[in-house]
């Protein structure tokens, strides 16, 4: 009988061998993914267990934890919520995080040797965990007048300070309330996002960063550029043709509303800009050349990841063209595509004779106690393969005389402000998909903003309608 | 094993203080893990209660069973300690704080007091084999109580309860653990007896040699019960460690591994018949495969409880730190995976490692034993302990379906730990008589 017993112990044995192999797979192996699961709440809770950081604009909380009496102790809440849903993002335990509530997690957590440091002291005086602060660059101001100037239209609003980069106001429309998906109850999320990813305005699109548009004849500044750059003058004349066919088609480029641009038999460079004339730009493109262009536009950010604390979009032009392709885009259609935000650093980099400095929304980042933990992402726009300078600043002067030029006599006339140097350019580009046309403005007060305005599907051009509202985002932060 | 009774004594009793000395180590970290306070009166009593029980216990088996192995019953202390603050620890983790641990402690006492009865009672292990049919008769009846109208009661899908609280005495069990022990009385005593006859093999069918075929009686009664708790009782654990312990003996019995193929068969027929008649084994099938696809609902336990392990680790999150009471039921069926999430990998191997001490000490007495339905008894009181951990462990840990059965001496639950002290009371008999038989002849 013993030799059985000895036998079943054996058996036993293994079957313990077994329970601690498979403990071992399923507590390290598999661990990592355990805890990685989303249905996992541990570790939700641990991140909830921390006092998030607060973003500020101007001393005041436009993101803020609050203390719940669920088991995620801290729960996000955004006091403006629509004005700034943007540009915060939200932070939900269900859906995630966006926007700065992304990009900047580790600091609004507290990063980890930061919260190593703080936990040793904080676990003295008895306290919770504290994120750091986020101070936004944006004026209240601005960013009210940016959502008042739109009103219920959708678009978006971009205005950034050209000698710094400080991001002014950013705001798109339709926007949200990142307070539904911040909520602690679960199901109620789930409703609002679906309400919100199913509403056929797109509401959770930032129209300021994330989309990509045709610029219309905002595009021109670029082929000026290009044309300076290549040492043509402000004052040099083209003929002042009706219509333009490039060679290699039979599709003519005529002007808007047809005819000649002015009843001269020329036209300058200047003038071309300021009413904006197609047939001599797409002229002039085609007789640059493509890559003359194209070099222009890349120094100028296209096909370039903008460096940014929130994820933009990238605005595109092909890296070669054949000339009706190259003609049509020198008027801002075909084949090109632009943010309102490049469009706002185009205008800002003009303005601060050539030279991009990179766009920050982040002015600083504090630890609890104050203490500076990381200073704002600024500085010259630095990359491999391009100067620092976009253009040169003769370009950018000429350009900027010539961009004033629109506004006081051209199609900008509805940004005019008296005793101000406003400079900008217009654009109403069509999209095959849309019955409307998509306005343009992008221009700066002086050296103290540059703004950009797109209006996608509206009734109307970018001097009517976008410029009016440029022009009262340039007021509100002028009158300061 | 021929230890003498006072280097037994000796042996125990150090091995005692460790054994109570641990979980009032877990106690402390588990305050400074939550509160910050080092003691709390509550806890103070239920040490109180381990170290006393502890100290009656050993000096009861010193008393009456001398020669008893000095492991087995520091062991079950330990557990029942750990057990102790495990259960305080859910208790603390749930909002508002529930109690469980003081009913835990009471049952601990009983249960220590049982264990003293059973010593009293038992001088001899022959005194309870004589009755086997007796028992076996009584462990049927035990097995049919839940089944009773007025005190049977449902509980979580499982028939398995027995409630006198509408007859007037608020006393509830589960019959269930105690039957366990009964079954294996019952086959130490009958095997005994007819092992001679089961063994002799006069069929054969291919290799294998079998007994004739009325000797297939018991094999098929075993596994037919088994799986009459299993569609009856809705209980899939009782019913495969019912099953287990049948063939197990009969093998030790009759060396014939012949039962063993064919009580496996038969059980396994009926289990798939059971898996296809039956939506509740379907249902635990379905979980053990994939809890994921339903985690929302049905597989929300079993997902919790791999949360619970995977978060916890290699050295898991420490006591009182982790969130064990996200797990439906985590004080009873899976009080393994609260220790895995914030013992660790290395905690949850320490336990499992005193089981296997537990069980291997267990079949050495079935070695030790000195005659047949000694090692029998022994034998058959140990598998019951090894498989009960094993169909627990295992389906905490997915290696096997899971199906709700307590952890031995550690979970929360009257029943289970009131049989467990009878079991170990019992093994320490055997292993009593034996050294004392072996030290009587030399």
């Amino acid at each position: 009988m013993n030799g059985q017993i000895r036998r079943v112990a054996l058996v036993m044995m293994v079957v313990f061998a077994a329970l601690l192999v498979n403990l071992n797979i399923l507590q390290l192996v598999r661990g990592p993914d355990l805890v990685d699961n989303p249905a996992n709440r541990r570790v939700l809770v641990a991140q909830y267990g921390i006092e998030r950081g607060p973003m500020l604009v101007d001393d005041a909380e436009v993101a803020r934890s609050v203390e719940t009496d669920d088991d995620l102790e801290y729960q996000r809440e955004y006091p403006e919520p629509e004005l700034y849903a943007h540009v915060t993002g939200y932070d939900s335990f269900v859906q995630g995080r966006t926007g700065l509530e992304e990009t900047y997690n580790d600091a609004l957590m507290g990063a980890p040797s930061e919260m190593l440091a703080q936990n040793l002291t904080e676990l003295l005086i008895g306290r919770d965990a504290r994120g750091n602060t986020l101070r936004l660059t944006v004026d209240p101001r601005v960013q009210e007048a940016a959502r008042t100037a739109l009103a219920d239209r959708t678009g978006a609003v971009v205005a950034i300070e050209p000698g710094t980069g400080r991001v002014l106001a950013a705001y798109a429309n339709p926007t949200y309330d990142p307070n539904r998906l911040s909520s602690h109850d679960g199901g109620a999320v789930q409703d609002a996002w679906e309400e919100l990813r199913l509403d056929p305005d797109l509401p959770l699109l930032d129209r300021s960063t994330r989309v990509l548009y045709p610029p219309g004849s905002v595009f021109k500044i670029v082929v000026a550029a290009a044309a300076l750059e290549q040492g043509l003058q402000p004052e040099t004349a083209f003929d002042n043709i009706e219509s333009y066919t490039p060679p290699g088609t039979e599709r003519a480029i005529t002007n808007s509303g047809g005819g000649t641009c002015t009843d001269d038999e020329t036209i300058t460079l200047a003038r071309a800009l300021a009413v904006s004339c197609n047939t001599v730009f797409a002229k002039l493109a085609v007789d640059l050349g493509d890559d003359v262009v194209i070099d222009t536009a890349q120094r100028l950010g296209f096909n370039r990841a903008i460096p940014y604390d929130l994820p933009v979009a990238s605005s595109a032009i092909p890296t070669e063209m054949a000339d009706p392709a190259l003609a049509q885009s020198a008027i801002g259609q075909r084949d090109v595509r632009m943010t309102a935000f490049h469009a706002a650093m185009t205008a800002a980099t003009i303005a601060n004779a050539g030279r991009a400095q990179r766009p920050f929304v982040v002015a600083d980042v504090r630890s609890p106690s104050g203490r500076l933990v990381q200073g704002p992402a600024d500085g010259v726009w630095r990359e491999a393969g391009f100067s620092e300078q976009a253009i040169s600043a003769r370009t950018a002067s000429q350009l900027r005389d010539m961009m004033i030029g629109v506004v006081d006599q051209g199609t900008g006339g509805p940004a005019q402000i008296g005793g101000s140097e406003v400079g900008g350019k217009t654009g109403t580009a069509d999209d095959p998909n849309l019955e409307g046309s998509i306005a343009w403005f992008a221009g700066f007060a002086g050296n103290d903003i540059a703004v950009a305005v797109v209006l996608p599907d509206v009734e109307g051009g970018g001097g009517s309608l976008a410029a009016p509202v440029a022009r009262e985002v340039m007021l509100a932060w002028l009158e300061q | 094993m021929d230890l003498t009774a006072a280097s037994s004594a000796s042996a125990e009793r150090r091995l005692l203080v460790g054994a109570v000395l641990l979980p009032a180590a877990a106690f402390g970290l588990l305050h400074l893990g939550r509160d910050v306070t080092l003691l709390g009166r509550d806890t103070l009593v239920r040490m109180g209660v381990l170290l006393a029980g502890a100290i009656v216990l050993h000096l009861v088996v010193r008393r009456l069973a001398p020669r008893a192995d000095p492991v087995l019953l520091p062991l079950a202390v330990l557990l029942n300690g750990l057990g102790l603050v495990m259960v305080h620890r859910i208790d603390l983790g749930r909002t508002p704080p529930t109690s469980l641990a003081t009913s835990q402690a009471t049952w601990t006492i009983v249960g220590i007091v049982v264990a003293v009865a059973t010593l009293v009672v038992v001088r001899s292990h022959r005194d309870l084999t004589r009755y086997h049919y007796t028992i076996g008769f009584v462990t049927l009846v035990l097995l049919l109580l839940p089944l009773l109208p007025v005190i049977g009661q449902r509980i979580n899908g499982a028939q398995l309860w027995v409630d006198f609280s509408r007859l007037g005495v608020p006393v509830g069990f589960q019959p269930g653990e105690l039957a366990k022990i009964g079954l294996v009385i019952f086959l130490a005593g009958y095997l005994e007896r007819k092992r001679a006859l089961l063994s002799v093999a006069t069929n054969r069918i291919g290799p294998l040699m079998l007994p004739e075929t009325r000797h297939l009686g018991p094999v098929l009664l075993a596994s037919g019960l088994s799986l009459a708790i299993v569609v009856f009782q809705r209980d899939l654990g009782s019913g495969l460690l019912f099953f287990g312990v049948s063939v197990t003996m009969l093998y030790i019995a009759t060396g014939r591994i012949a039962y063993v193929l064919i009580g496996s068969m038969t059980f396994l027929l009926g289990a798939v018949l059971a898996w296809w008649q039956f939506g509740h084994v379907r249902d635990r099938v379905a979980i053990w495969l994939d809890p994921w696809s339903s985690i929302n609902d049905a597989g929300w336990q079993l997902a919790q409880a791999s949360f619970a392990l995977g978060t916890g680790g290699l050295t898991g999150t420490g006591l009182g730190l982790g969130r064990p009471t996200d797990i439906p039921f985590v004080e009873t069926d899976a009080i393994f995976a609260a220790i895995g999430e914030e013992l660790g990998l290395l905690g949850a191997t320490a336990l499992i490692v005193v089981y296997v001490l537990m069980v291997a000490r267990g079949y050495r007495i079935a070695l030790n034993a000195t005659d047949q339905v000694g090692s029998l008894l022994a034998a058959g009181l140990t598998t019951v302990l090894g498989l009960q951990v094993f169909v627990i462990i295992g389906g905490v840990t997915r290696l096997v379906p899971f199906t709700g059965i307590t952890l031995p001496f550690v979970s929360y639950g009257g029943s289970s730990l009131v049989a467990n002290y009878i079991l170990l009371a019992l093994l320490l008999r055997v292993s009593d008589d034996a050294n004392t038989e072996r030290g009587a002849r030399t």
